[in-house]
Protein backbone atom coordinates (compact mmCIF):
# COMPACT_ATOMS: atom_id res chain seq x y z
CA UNK A 1 0.00 0.00 0.00
CA UNK A 2 1.11 3.57 -0.86
CA UNK A 3 0.96 6.14 1.42
CA UNK A 4 -0.15 9.41 -0.86
CA UNK A 5 1.34 12.28 0.16
CA UNK A 6 -0.86 15.22 -0.04
CA UNK A 7 0.82 18.37 -0.16
CA UNK A 8 -0.26 21.02 1.77
CA UNK A 9 -2.56 23.67 -0.50
CA UNK A 10 -0.59 26.63 -1.66
CA UNK A 11 -1.99 29.47 -0.24
CA UNK A 12 -1.57 32.62 -2.14
CA UNK A 13 -0.59 36.11 -0.65
CA UNK A 14 -4.79 37.45 -1.92
CA UNK A 15 -5.87 33.61 0.01
CA UNK A 16 -4.26 34.74 3.22
CA UNK A 17 -5.11 38.06 3.32
CA UNK A 18 -9.02 37.42 2.55
CA UNK A 19 -8.42 34.70 5.58
CA UNK A 20 -7.05 37.45 7.72
CA UNK A 21 -10.28 39.56 6.75
CA UNK A 22 -12.37 36.98 7.42
CA UNK A 23 -11.58 36.83 11.25
CA UNK A 24 -12.38 40.87 11.39
CA UNK A 25 -16.25 40.12 12.99
CA UNK A 26 -16.69 43.90 13.12
CA UNK A 27 -15.85 43.39 9.01
CA UNK A 28 -17.40 40.49 8.61
CA UNK A 29 -20.59 41.43 10.00
CA UNK A 30 -20.85 44.70 8.04
CA UNK A 31 -20.46 42.22 4.55
CA UNK A 32 -23.66 40.43 5.75
CA UNK A 33 -25.55 43.58 7.07
CA UNK A 34 -24.76 45.23 3.43
CA UNK A 35 -25.17 42.29 1.14
CA UNK A 36 -28.87 41.91 3.18
CA UNK A 37 -29.72 45.44 2.37
CA UNK A 38 -29.03 44.89 -1.56
CA UNK A 39 -30.37 41.95 -1.49
CA UNK A 40 -33.87 43.54 -0.14
CA UNK A 41 -33.23 46.87 -1.97
CA UNK A 42 -33.30 44.67 -5.47
CA UNK A 43 -35.74 42.15 -4.63
CA UNK A 44 -37.80 43.57 -1.77
CA UNK A 45 -39.98 45.59 -4.05
CA UNK A 46 -41.09 42.67 -6.10
CA UNK A 47 -43.25 41.44 -2.96
CA UNK A 48 -45.68 44.67 -3.17
CA UNK A 49 -48.51 45.05 -5.36
CA UNK A 50 -46.92 48.34 -6.42
CA UNK A 51 -44.11 50.26 -7.25
CA UNK A 52 -42.68 53.44 -5.31
CA UNK A 53 -44.09 55.33 -7.57
CA UNK A 54 -47.64 54.07 -7.51
CA UNK A 55 -50.47 56.88 -5.41
CA UNK A 56 -52.32 55.13 -2.77
CA UNK A 57 -55.00 57.79 -2.40
CA UNK A 58 -56.75 55.90 0.05
CA UNK A 59 -54.32 55.71 2.46
CA UNK A 60 -52.59 59.07 2.20
CA UNK A 61 -49.82 59.62 4.77
CA UNK A 62 -50.33 56.81 6.60
CA UNK A 63 -48.55 56.02 9.68
CA UNK A 64 -45.97 52.99 10.65
CA UNK A 65 -48.58 50.03 11.17
CA UNK A 66 -46.23 47.18 10.46
CA UNK A 67 -48.88 44.87 9.41
CA UNK A 68 -50.84 46.27 7.10
CA UNK A 69 -50.14 46.83 3.25
CA UNK A 70 -47.59 49.74 3.53
CA UNK A 71 -45.46 48.47 6.74
CA UNK A 72 -43.80 52.12 6.89
CA UNK A 73 -46.64 54.40 5.62
CA UNK A 74 -46.80 56.70 3.04
CA UNK A 75 -46.03 59.76 2.17
CA UNK A 76 -48.13 62.54 1.10
CA UNK A 77 -48.56 61.32 -2.04
CA UNK A 78 -49.72 58.22 -0.45
CA UNK A 79 -46.66 56.34 -1.99
CA UNK A 80 -45.27 53.25 -0.05
CA UNK A 81 -42.75 54.90 1.61
CA UNK A 82 -40.77 51.72 2.18
CA UNK A 83 -40.52 50.64 -1.46
CA UNK A 84 -39.69 54.21 -2.31
CA UNK A 85 -36.73 53.74 0.09
CA UNK A 86 -35.77 50.31 -1.28
CA UNK A 87 -36.30 51.94 -4.86
CA UNK A 88 -34.10 54.02 -4.02
CA UNK A 89 -31.31 51.94 -2.99
CA UNK A 90 -31.45 50.44 -5.53
CA UNK A 91 -30.22 53.35 -7.94
CA UNK A 92 -28.00 54.47 -4.50
CA UNK A 93 -26.24 51.63 -4.55
CA UNK A 94 -25.68 50.42 -8.49
CA UNK A 95 -23.94 53.89 -8.85
CA UNK A 96 -22.46 53.64 -5.36
CA UNK A 97 -20.48 50.27 -6.40
CA UNK A 98 -20.84 50.68 -10.71
CA UNK A 99 -19.06 54.17 -10.42
CA UNK A 100 -16.09 53.33 -8.28
CA UNK A 101 -15.58 50.38 -10.02
CA UNK A 102 -15.50 52.50 -13.54
CA UNK A 103 -13.43 55.37 -11.50
CA UNK A 104 -11.27 52.56 -10.32
CA UNK A 105 -10.46 50.75 -13.65
CA UNK A 106 -10.08 54.20 -15.12
CA UNK A 107 -7.77 55.18 -12.42
CA UNK A 108 -5.24 52.22 -11.86
CA UNK A 109 -4.90 52.50 -15.64
CA UNK A 110 -4.32 55.93 -15.83
CA UNK A 111 -1.79 55.29 -12.65
CA UNK A 112 -0.22 52.26 -14.06
CA UNK A 113 0.96 53.70 -17.71
CA UNK A 114 2.09 57.07 -15.78
CA UNK A 115 4.45 55.49 -13.74
CA UNK A 116 5.82 52.49 -15.59
CA UNK A 117 6.48 55.05 -18.49
CA UNK A 118 7.86 57.86 -16.09
CA UNK A 119 9.90 60.80 -17.84
CA UNK A 120 7.68 63.50 -19.83
CA UNK A 121 4.37 61.55 -20.20
CA UNK A 122 4.32 60.66 -17.26
CA UNK A 123 5.07 64.28 -15.83
CA UNK A 124 2.43 65.72 -18.54
CA UNK A 125 -0.47 62.83 -17.14
CA UNK A 126 0.55 64.34 -13.23
CA UNK A 127 0.44 67.96 -14.43
CA UNK A 128 -3.56 66.82 -15.66
CA UNK A 129 -4.45 65.32 -12.55
CA UNK A 130 -2.77 67.88 -10.24
CA UNK A 131 -4.98 70.11 -12.07
CA UNK A 132 -7.82 68.50 -11.75
CA UNK A 133 -7.42 67.95 -8.10
CA UNK A 134 -7.29 71.94 -7.90
CA UNK A 135 -10.84 71.98 -9.35
CA UNK A 136 -12.96 72.67 -6.39
CA UNK A 137 -15.14 69.22 -6.52
CA UNK A 138 -18.67 70.44 -6.10
CA UNK A 139 -18.38 72.88 -8.85
CA UNK A 140 -17.05 70.29 -11.05
CA UNK A 141 -19.77 67.47 -10.39
CA UNK A 142 -22.42 69.99 -11.04
CA UNK A 143 -21.03 71.67 -14.38
CA UNK A 144 -20.76 68.51 -15.56
CA UNK A 145 -24.21 67.01 -14.76
CA UNK A 146 -25.14 70.33 -16.57
CA UNK A 147 -23.13 70.13 -19.38
CA UNK A 148 -24.16 66.31 -19.69
CA UNK A 149 -28.21 67.54 -19.13
CA UNK A 150 -28.77 65.88 -16.17
CA UNK A 151 -30.40 62.55 -15.68
CA UNK A 152 -28.58 59.38 -14.28
CA UNK A 153 -26.15 58.73 -16.71
CA UNK A 154 -24.54 62.48 -16.72
CA UNK A 155 -24.75 62.32 -12.54
CA UNK A 156 -22.67 58.93 -12.94
CA UNK A 157 -20.43 60.57 -15.19
CA UNK A 158 -19.65 63.39 -13.69
CA UNK A 159 -19.34 61.49 -10.36
CA UNK A 160 -16.61 59.08 -12.05
CA UNK A 161 -15.09 61.75 -13.28
CA UNK A 162 -14.16 63.91 -10.37
CA UNK A 163 -13.29 60.45 -8.03
CA UNK A 164 -10.20 58.76 -10.65
CA UNK A 165 -8.42 61.15 -9.50
CA UNK A 166 -7.03 59.41 -6.14
CA UNK A 167 -6.66 55.62 -7.35
CA UNK A 168 -4.50 57.25 -10.08
CA UNK A 169 -2.01 58.71 -7.82
CA UNK A 170 -2.01 56.24 -5.42
CA UNK A 171 -1.45 53.67 -8.14
CA UNK A 172 1.32 55.69 -10.72
CA UNK A 173 3.41 55.46 -6.63
CA UNK A 174 3.04 51.71 -6.71
CA UNK A 175 3.74 51.20 -10.34
CA UNK A 176 6.94 53.74 -9.99
CA UNK A 177 8.78 51.64 -7.79
CA UNK A 178 7.65 48.14 -9.17
CA UNK A 179 9.31 49.76 -12.66
CA UNK A 180 12.40 49.68 -11.42
CA UNK A 181 12.47 45.95 -10.20
CA UNK A 182 14.21 43.36 -11.57
CA UNK A 183 11.39 41.18 -12.59
CA UNK A 184 10.27 43.80 -14.46
CA UNK A 185 13.44 44.01 -16.51
CA UNK A 186 13.70 40.57 -16.80
CA UNK A 187 10.28 40.56 -18.33
CA UNK A 188 11.80 43.31 -20.76
CA UNK A 189 14.57 41.50 -21.21
CA UNK A 190 12.48 38.41 -22.14
CA UNK A 191 10.82 40.12 -25.27
CA UNK A 192 7.39 41.30 -23.46
CA UNK A 193 6.03 44.76 -25.01
CA UNK A 194 5.28 47.90 -22.36
CA UNK A 195 1.96 46.89 -23.23
CA UNK A 196 2.22 43.32 -21.79
CA UNK A 197 3.97 44.17 -18.70
CA UNK A 198 1.69 47.05 -17.52
CA UNK A 199 -1.49 44.67 -17.90
CA UNK A 200 0.47 41.59 -16.90
CA UNK A 201 2.95 42.61 -14.48
CA UNK A 202 1.84 46.33 -13.35
CA UNK A 203 -1.69 46.11 -12.65
CA UNK A 204 -1.96 42.31 -11.20
CA UNK A 205 1.15 43.88 -8.30
CA UNK A 206 -1.30 47.30 -7.75
CA UNK A 207 -4.37 44.77 -6.73
CA UNK A 208 -4.02 44.98 -3.09
CA UNK A 209 -3.31 48.84 -2.84
CA UNK A 210 -6.44 48.96 -5.38
CA UNK A 211 -8.62 46.87 -3.42
CA UNK A 212 -7.99 49.05 -0.27
CA UNK A 213 -8.68 52.74 -1.90
CA UNK A 214 -11.46 50.82 -4.04
CA UNK A 215 -13.41 50.08 -0.93
CA UNK A 216 -13.44 53.63 0.15
CA UNK A 217 -14.60 54.91 -3.11
CA UNK A 218 -17.86 53.45 -2.99
CA UNK A 219 -19.27 54.82 0.36
CA UNK A 220 -17.63 58.05 -1.79
CA UNK A 221 -19.61 57.66 -4.83
CA UNK A 222 -22.78 57.15 -2.98
CA UNK A 223 -22.49 60.14 -0.46
CA UNK A 224 -21.77 61.91 -4.01
CA UNK A 225 -24.55 61.02 -4.98
CA UNK A 226 -27.02 61.84 -2.11
CA UNK A 227 -25.36 65.11 -1.83
CA UNK A 228 -26.22 66.00 -5.17
CA UNK A 229 -30.07 64.52 -5.29
CA UNK A 230 -30.42 66.17 -1.95
CA UNK A 231 -29.23 69.42 -3.36
CA UNK A 232 -32.20 68.67 -6.35
CA UNK A 233 -29.02 68.31 -9.41
CA UNK A 234 -28.98 64.60 -9.33
CA UNK A 235 -31.64 62.15 -9.30
CA UNK A 236 -35.04 63.85 -10.09
CA UNK A 237 -38.31 63.07 -8.70
CA UNK A 238 -40.72 60.85 -8.82
CA UNK A 239 -37.83 58.71 -9.39
CA UNK A 240 -36.49 57.51 -6.00
CA UNK A 241 -32.98 58.02 -4.87
CA UNK A 242 -31.53 58.43 -0.93
CA UNK A 243 -30.30 61.71 -1.45
CA UNK A 244 -33.92 63.04 -2.59
CA UNK A 245 -35.58 61.06 -0.43
CA UNK A 246 -33.93 62.44 2.63
CA UNK A 247 -34.54 66.06 1.04
CA UNK A 248 -38.46 65.21 0.81
CA UNK A 249 -38.23 64.10 4.50
CA UNK A 250 -36.60 67.75 5.14
CA UNK A 251 -38.91 69.51 3.96
CA UNK A 252 -41.51 67.56 6.08
CA UNK A 253 -39.36 67.88 8.99
CA UNK A 254 -42.14 69.06 11.27
CA UNK A 255 -44.86 67.05 10.61
CA UNK A 256 -43.42 63.82 9.96
CA UNK A 257 -39.66 62.71 10.84
CA UNK A 258 -40.28 59.42 9.45
CA UNK A 259 -39.73 60.41 6.23
CA UNK A 260 -36.67 61.96 6.95
CA UNK A 261 -35.33 59.31 9.35
CA UNK A 262 -36.32 55.86 7.82
CA UNK A 263 -34.28 57.08 4.34
CA UNK A 264 -31.16 58.84 6.16
CA UNK A 265 -30.80 55.28 8.82
CA UNK A 266 -30.10 53.34 5.30
CA UNK A 267 -27.72 55.71 3.90
CA UNK A 268 -25.93 55.88 7.18
CA UNK A 269 -26.31 52.01 8.06
CA UNK A 270 -24.77 51.26 4.12
CA UNK A 271 -21.68 54.02 4.79
CA UNK A 272 -21.15 51.86 8.37
CA UNK A 273 -21.14 48.87 6.55
CA UNK A 274 -19.10 50.31 3.97
CA UNK A 275 -16.50 52.33 6.00
CA UNK A 276 -16.39 48.88 8.37
CA UNK A 277 -15.43 46.76 5.50
CA UNK A 278 -13.16 49.07 3.93
CA UNK A 279 -11.53 49.81 7.26
CA UNK A 280 -10.99 45.52 7.67
CA UNK A 281 -9.63 45.79 4.37
CA UNK A 282 -6.61 48.04 4.66
CA UNK A 283 -5.90 45.81 7.88
CA UNK A 284 -5.53 42.72 6.29
CA UNK A 285 -3.93 44.03 3.42
CA UNK A 286 -1.01 46.52 5.02
CA UNK A 287 -1.41 45.26 8.67
CA UNK A 288 2.21 47.25 8.47
CA UNK A 289 0.08 50.41 7.89
CA UNK A 290 -1.90 50.68 11.78
CA UNK B 1 12.44 78.68 -0.02
CA UNK B 2 11.03 81.82 -2.53
CA UNK B 3 11.63 79.19 -5.41
CA UNK B 4 9.55 77.06 -4.06
CA UNK B 5 6.64 79.52 -3.25
CA UNK B 6 6.79 81.03 -6.40
CA UNK B 7 6.58 77.69 -8.00
CA UNK B 8 3.44 76.90 -5.95
CA UNK B 9 2.09 80.06 -7.01
CA UNK B 10 2.68 79.97 -10.28
CA UNK B 11 1.00 76.10 -10.43
CA UNK B 12 -1.37 77.70 -8.33
CA UNK B 13 -2.45 80.14 -11.21
CA UNK B 14 -2.08 77.93 -14.26
CA UNK B 15 -4.97 75.52 -12.09
CA UNK B 16 -7.17 78.69 -11.67
CA UNK B 17 -6.91 79.38 -15.07
CA UNK B 18 -7.76 76.12 -16.58
CA UNK B 19 -10.62 76.21 -13.96
CA UNK B 20 -11.95 79.76 -14.97
CA UNK B 21 -11.94 78.59 -18.73
CA UNK B 22 -13.42 75.33 -18.33
CA UNK B 23 -16.46 76.80 -16.14
CA UNK B 24 -16.82 79.64 -18.76
CA UNK B 25 -17.61 77.00 -22.06
CA UNK B 26 -19.18 74.58 -19.97
CA UNK B 27 -21.55 76.95 -19.06
CA UNK B 28 -22.17 78.43 -22.16
CA UNK B 29 -22.34 75.02 -23.78
CA UNK B 30 -24.67 73.43 -21.14
CA UNK B 31 -28.20 73.55 -22.53
CA UNK B 32 -30.54 76.39 -21.61
CA UNK B 33 -29.65 80.31 -21.28
CA UNK B 34 -30.48 82.79 -18.24
CA UNK B 35 -33.48 83.96 -19.64
CA UNK B 36 -34.73 80.53 -21.21
CA UNK B 37 -36.83 80.11 -18.11
CA UNK B 38 -38.75 83.25 -18.21
CA UNK B 39 -42.21 84.08 -18.87
CA UNK B 40 -42.99 83.87 -22.59
CA UNK B 41 -41.24 86.88 -23.77
CA UNK B 42 -41.28 87.92 -27.52
CA UNK B 43 -38.49 87.38 -29.78
CA UNK B 44 -37.27 91.39 -29.90
CA UNK B 45 -37.11 91.50 -26.11
CA UNK B 46 -35.01 88.56 -25.70
CA UNK B 47 -32.99 89.95 -28.48
CA UNK B 48 -32.77 92.95 -26.21
CA UNK B 49 -32.21 91.62 -23.09
CA UNK B 50 -28.97 89.11 -24.61
CA UNK B 51 -27.94 92.72 -26.18
CA UNK B 52 -27.43 93.60 -23.01
CA UNK B 53 -25.67 91.16 -21.67
CA UNK B 54 -23.71 90.72 -24.48
CA UNK B 55 -24.91 87.12 -25.13
CA UNK B 56 -25.46 87.87 -28.77
CA UNK B 57 -21.70 88.01 -29.39
CA UNK B 58 -19.61 84.79 -30.24
CA UNK B 59 -18.68 82.43 -27.25
CA UNK B 60 -14.66 84.04 -28.18
CA UNK B 61 -15.16 87.54 -27.69
CA UNK B 62 -17.70 87.10 -24.88
CA UNK B 63 -14.91 85.35 -23.53
CA UNK B 64 -12.69 88.12 -24.19
CA UNK B 65 -15.17 90.58 -22.70
CA UNK B 66 -15.11 88.41 -19.69
CA UNK B 67 -11.08 88.11 -19.33
CA UNK B 68 -10.91 92.09 -19.69
CA UNK B 69 -13.06 92.19 -17.31
CA UNK B 70 -11.47 89.84 -14.81
CA UNK B 71 -8.22 92.00 -15.38
CA UNK B 72 -10.31 95.21 -13.83
CA UNK B 73 -12.12 92.84 -10.75
CA UNK B 74 -15.18 93.70 -12.59
CA UNK B 75 -17.36 90.79 -12.89
CA UNK B 76 -19.85 92.28 -14.89
CA UNK B 77 -24.13 92.07 -13.13
CA UNK B 78 -25.66 89.10 -12.56
CA UNK B 79 -28.55 87.87 -14.90
CA UNK B 80 -30.79 86.77 -12.11
CA UNK B 81 -29.89 89.61 -9.81
CA UNK B 82 -30.73 92.74 -11.88
CA UNK B 83 -29.39 95.36 -10.12
CA UNK B 84 -26.91 93.41 -8.33
CA UNK B 85 -23.24 93.14 -9.80
CA UNK B 86 -21.62 90.00 -8.75
CA UNK B 87 -19.38 91.67 -6.21
CA UNK B 88 -22.43 92.81 -4.32
CA UNK B 89 -23.23 89.14 -3.99
CA UNK B 90 -20.40 87.76 -3.21
CA UNK B 91 -19.70 90.77 -0.75
CA UNK B 92 -23.03 90.74 1.30
CA UNK B 93 -22.95 86.80 1.96
CA UNK B 94 -19.36 85.77 1.99
CA UNK B 95 -18.84 87.39 6.23
CA UNK B 96 -21.49 84.99 6.75
CA UNK B 97 -20.09 82.07 4.93
CA UNK B 98 -16.21 82.57 6.45
CA UNK B 99 -18.10 83.22 9.89
CA UNK B 100 -19.28 79.32 10.17
CA UNK B 101 -16.73 78.18 8.36
CA UNK B 102 -13.77 80.13 10.77
CA UNK B 103 -15.78 78.55 14.09
CA UNK B 104 -16.10 75.32 12.44
CA UNK B 105 -12.21 74.64 11.61
CA UNK B 106 -11.60 76.06 14.93
CA UNK B 107 -13.97 73.51 16.62
CA UNK B 108 -12.97 70.92 14.38
CA UNK B 109 -8.79 71.39 14.77
CA UNK B 110 -9.22 71.67 18.99
CA UNK B 111 -11.74 68.88 19.67
CA UNK B 112 -10.34 66.93 16.61
CA UNK B 113 -6.83 67.01 17.93
CA UNK B 114 -7.79 67.13 21.93
CA UNK B 115 -10.08 63.78 21.30
CA UNK B 116 -6.89 61.98 18.91
CA UNK B 117 -4.15 62.93 21.78
CA UNK B 118 -6.32 61.63 24.76
CA UNK B 119 -6.97 58.38 22.74
CA UNK B 120 -3.82 58.03 22.06
CA UNK B 121 -2.15 58.76 25.00
CA UNK B 122 -4.70 56.10 27.20
CA UNK B 123 -5.15 53.52 24.38
CA UNK B 124 -8.60 51.50 24.51
CA UNK B 125 -9.39 53.37 27.33
CA UNK B 126 -12.80 55.29 28.17
CA UNK B 127 -11.52 58.55 25.96
CA UNK B 128 -10.08 56.17 23.10
CA UNK B 129 -13.77 54.43 22.40
CA UNK B 130 -15.65 56.96 23.14
CA UNK B 131 -13.35 59.17 20.34
CA UNK B 132 -13.89 56.02 17.77
CA UNK B 133 -17.16 56.25 18.21
CA UNK B 134 -17.46 59.84 16.92
CA UNK B 135 -15.02 59.02 14.24
CA UNK B 136 -17.33 56.68 12.77
CA UNK B 137 -20.31 58.84 13.36
CA UNK B 138 -18.62 61.52 11.90
CA UNK B 139 -17.82 59.29 8.73
CA UNK B 140 -20.60 57.51 8.15
CA UNK B 141 -23.67 59.52 8.61
CA UNK B 142 -23.48 62.51 6.06
CA UNK B 143 -24.06 66.32 7.19
CA UNK B 144 -27.44 66.46 5.63
CA UNK B 145 -28.94 63.53 7.56
CA UNK B 146 -27.26 64.52 10.69
CA UNK B 147 -27.97 68.12 10.44
CA UNK B 148 -31.77 68.04 9.79
CA UNK B 149 -32.11 65.26 12.61
CA UNK B 150 -30.32 67.77 15.02
CA UNK B 151 -32.42 70.76 13.71
CA UNK B 152 -35.88 68.65 14.43
CA UNK B 153 -34.63 67.26 17.89
CA UNK B 154 -32.99 70.71 19.01
CA UNK B 155 -34.74 73.33 16.99
CA UNK B 156 -38.25 72.09 16.73
CA UNK B 157 -38.44 69.69 19.98
CA UNK B 158 -36.43 70.85 22.14
CA UNK B 159 -36.33 74.88 21.17
CA UNK B 160 -32.55 75.56 22.90
CA UNK B 161 -31.54 76.58 19.56
CA UNK B 162 -33.12 78.46 16.80
CA UNK B 163 -34.23 76.27 13.46
CA UNK B 164 -32.04 78.57 11.08
CA UNK B 165 -31.32 81.72 10.15
CA UNK B 166 -29.41 84.38 11.36
CA UNK B 167 -31.80 86.30 13.36
CA UNK B 168 -30.64 85.09 16.97
CA UNK B 169 -26.86 86.29 17.11
CA UNK B 170 -24.29 83.30 18.06
CA UNK B 171 -27.49 80.99 18.98
CA UNK B 172 -28.31 80.78 15.22
CA UNK B 173 -24.50 79.40 14.98
CA UNK B 174 -24.17 76.87 17.36
CA UNK B 175 -26.61 74.31 15.25
CA UNK B 176 -24.50 74.78 11.98
CA UNK B 177 -20.75 74.63 13.45
CA UNK B 178 -21.34 71.49 15.04
CA UNK B 179 -22.74 70.10 11.78
CA UNK B 180 -20.26 71.69 9.59
CA UNK B 181 -17.29 70.43 11.91
CA UNK B 182 -18.45 67.07 12.66
CA UNK B 183 -17.20 65.21 9.97
CA UNK B 184 -14.05 66.99 9.99
CA UNK B 185 -13.24 65.89 14.21
CA UNK B 186 -14.14 62.61 13.13
CA UNK B 187 -11.08 62.43 10.40
CA UNK B 188 -8.81 64.74 12.79
CA UNK B 189 -9.15 62.58 16.00
CA UNK B 190 -8.12 59.63 13.69
CA UNK B 191 -5.69 61.25 11.75
CA UNK B 192 -4.19 62.28 15.03
CA UNK B 193 -4.20 59.16 16.74
CA UNK B 194 -2.48 57.23 14.79
CA UNK B 195 0.12 59.82 13.72
CA UNK B 196 0.57 59.94 17.24
CA UNK B 197 1.07 56.13 18.25
CA UNK B 198 3.48 56.73 15.63
CA UNK B 199 5.19 59.51 16.75
CA UNK B 200 5.62 58.38 20.14
CA UNK B 201 7.40 55.23 19.05
CA UNK B 202 10.23 57.40 17.34
CA UNK B 203 13.92 57.58 18.60
CA UNK B 204 13.72 60.80 19.21
CA UNK B 205 10.73 60.73 21.40
CA UNK B 206 12.55 57.66 23.58
CA UNK B 207 15.56 59.63 23.79
CA UNK B 208 13.78 62.72 25.17
CA UNK B 209 11.84 60.70 27.50
CA UNK B 210 15.01 58.86 28.59
CA UNK B 211 16.41 62.01 29.54
CA UNK B 212 14.12 62.66 32.10
CA UNK B 213 12.29 65.81 31.00
CA UNK B 214 9.19 64.96 31.99
CA UNK B 215 6.33 63.08 30.41
CA UNK B 216 3.84 66.04 29.43
CA UNK B 217 6.83 67.85 27.98
CA UNK B 218 7.77 64.93 26.09
CA UNK B 219 4.53 65.29 24.63
CA UNK B 220 4.40 68.95 24.17
CA UNK B 221 7.81 69.54 22.53
CA UNK B 222 8.71 66.90 20.54
CA UNK B 223 6.06 64.51 20.26
CA UNK B 224 2.61 66.76 19.63
CA UNK B 225 5.50 68.61 16.52
CA UNK B 226 5.91 65.16 14.68
CA UNK B 227 2.19 64.20 15.17
CA UNK B 228 0.33 67.29 13.92
CA UNK B 229 2.33 67.09 10.48
CA UNK B 230 -0.46 64.61 8.51
CA UNK B 231 -3.16 66.57 10.31
CA UNK B 232 -1.62 69.93 8.75
CA UNK B 233 -1.85 68.50 5.41
CA UNK B 234 -5.59 67.34 6.06
CA UNK B 235 -6.45 70.99 7.08
CA UNK B 236 -5.61 72.65 3.63
CA UNK B 237 -8.03 70.69 1.68
CA UNK B 238 -10.43 70.64 4.15
CA UNK B 239 -10.36 73.78 5.10
CA UNK B 240 -11.55 74.70 1.83
CA UNK B 241 -13.77 72.16 1.85
CA UNK B 242 -15.73 73.33 4.66
CA UNK B 243 -16.34 76.67 3.08
CA UNK B 244 -17.39 74.81 -0.26
CA UNK B 245 -19.24 72.53 2.42
CA UNK B 246 -21.20 75.38 3.28
CA UNK B 247 -23.48 75.04 0.47
CA UNK B 248 -25.30 72.01 2.44
CA UNK B 249 -24.94 73.88 5.73
CA UNK B 250 -26.94 76.99 4.07
CA UNK B 251 -29.28 75.29 2.47
CA UNK B 252 -30.71 73.54 5.50
CA UNK B 253 -30.28 76.22 8.11
CA UNK B 254 -31.13 78.74 5.54
CA UNK B 255 -28.50 81.36 6.20
CA UNK B 256 -27.45 84.06 3.84
CA UNK B 257 -24.30 82.89 2.47
CA UNK B 258 -22.80 82.12 -0.78
CA UNK B 259 -23.06 78.33 -0.63
CA UNK B 260 -26.60 78.73 -1.59
CA UNK B 261 -25.96 80.96 -4.34
CA UNK B 262 -23.99 78.47 -6.49
CA UNK B 263 -26.27 75.86 -6.85
CA UNK B 264 -28.92 78.62 -7.62
CA UNK B 265 -27.15 80.51 -10.10
CA UNK B 266 -26.11 77.43 -11.48
CA UNK B 267 -29.56 75.82 -12.07
CA UNK B 268 -30.53 79.38 -13.54
CA UNK B 269 -27.30 79.64 -15.73
CA UNK B 270 -26.63 82.81 -14.11
CA UNK B 271 -23.00 83.47 -15.67
CA UNK B 272 -21.78 85.82 -14.06
CA UNK B 273 -22.54 84.90 -10.58
CA UNK B 274 -21.39 81.36 -11.49
CA UNK B 275 -17.86 82.79 -12.53
CA UNK B 276 -17.45 84.86 -9.18
CA UNK B 277 -18.38 81.77 -6.89
CA UNK B 278 -15.91 79.81 -9.05
CA UNK B 279 -12.99 81.45 -8.82
CA UNK B 280 -13.53 81.96 -5.20
CA UNK B 281 -13.68 78.66 -4.58
CA UNK B 282 -11.17 77.88 -6.93
CA UNK B 283 -8.62 80.56 -5.62
CA UNK B 284 -9.97 79.52 -1.97
CA UNK B 285 -8.73 75.75 -2.44
CA UNK B 286 -5.65 76.64 -3.85
CA UNK B 287 -4.17 79.54 -1.77
CA UNK B 288 -4.81 76.69 1.47
CA UNK B 289 -3.64 74.30 -0.21
CA UNK B 290 -0.31 76.56 -0.98
CA UNK B 291 -0.19 77.51 2.73
CA UNK B 292 -0.70 74.01 4.07
CA UNK B 293 2.86 72.92 2.06
CA UNK B 294 4.33 75.97 3.94
CA UNK B 295 3.31 75.54 6.82
CA UNK B 296 4.51 71.76 6.87
CA UNK B 297 7.73 72.70 5.45
CA UNK B 298 8.10 75.16 8.08
CA UNK B 299 7.45 72.19 10.87
CA UNK B 300 9.52 69.57 8.46
CA UNK B 301 12.79 70.54 7.08
CA UNK B 302 12.67 67.25 5.44
CA UNK B 303 10.16 68.67 3.26
CA UNK B 304 11.88 71.96 2.03
CA UNK B 305 14.19 70.47 -0.62
CA UNK B 306 11.60 68.91 -2.51
CA UNK B 307 10.26 71.71 -4.45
Amino acid sequence: MTVEIVPPRPVSTLGLQFRRFRRNRLAMASVYVLTLIVLACFFGPMFFPFTGQDADFGNISAPIDLFSIHPFGTDDFGRDLLVRVLEGGQVSLTIGFLGALVAGVIGVLYGAVAGYVGGRLDGLMMRLVEILYGFPYVILVILLSLLLGGGNVALFAAIVFTLWLTPAVIVRAQAQSLARKEFIEAARAGGMTHRQIVVEHIVPNCVSVVIVYGSLLVPEVILSESFLSFLGIGIKEPQASWGNLIQAGTAAMDTDLRLLLLPGTMLAIVLFCLNFIADGLRDAFDPNDR
Amino acid sequence: MIRFVVKRLWNGALTLAALVTLTFFVMRLAPGGPFSKNRKLSPEVIANIEATYHLDEPLWMQFGRFVWGLLRLDLGPSTRFRDYSVGDIIASGLPYSLTIGFWAVIVATTVGIALGVAGALRRNGFTDYAAGTIGVIGIAIPIFVIGPVMQAVFALKLSWVPVGGWNDGWRSLILPVIVLSLPNIAYISRLTRTSMIETMRENYVRTARAKGIGEWRTIWRHTLKGTLLPVIAYLGPATAAIITGSILIETIFALPGIGRHFVDAALNRDYPLVMGITLLYGGLLILFNIATDLVRAWLDPRLRHDG
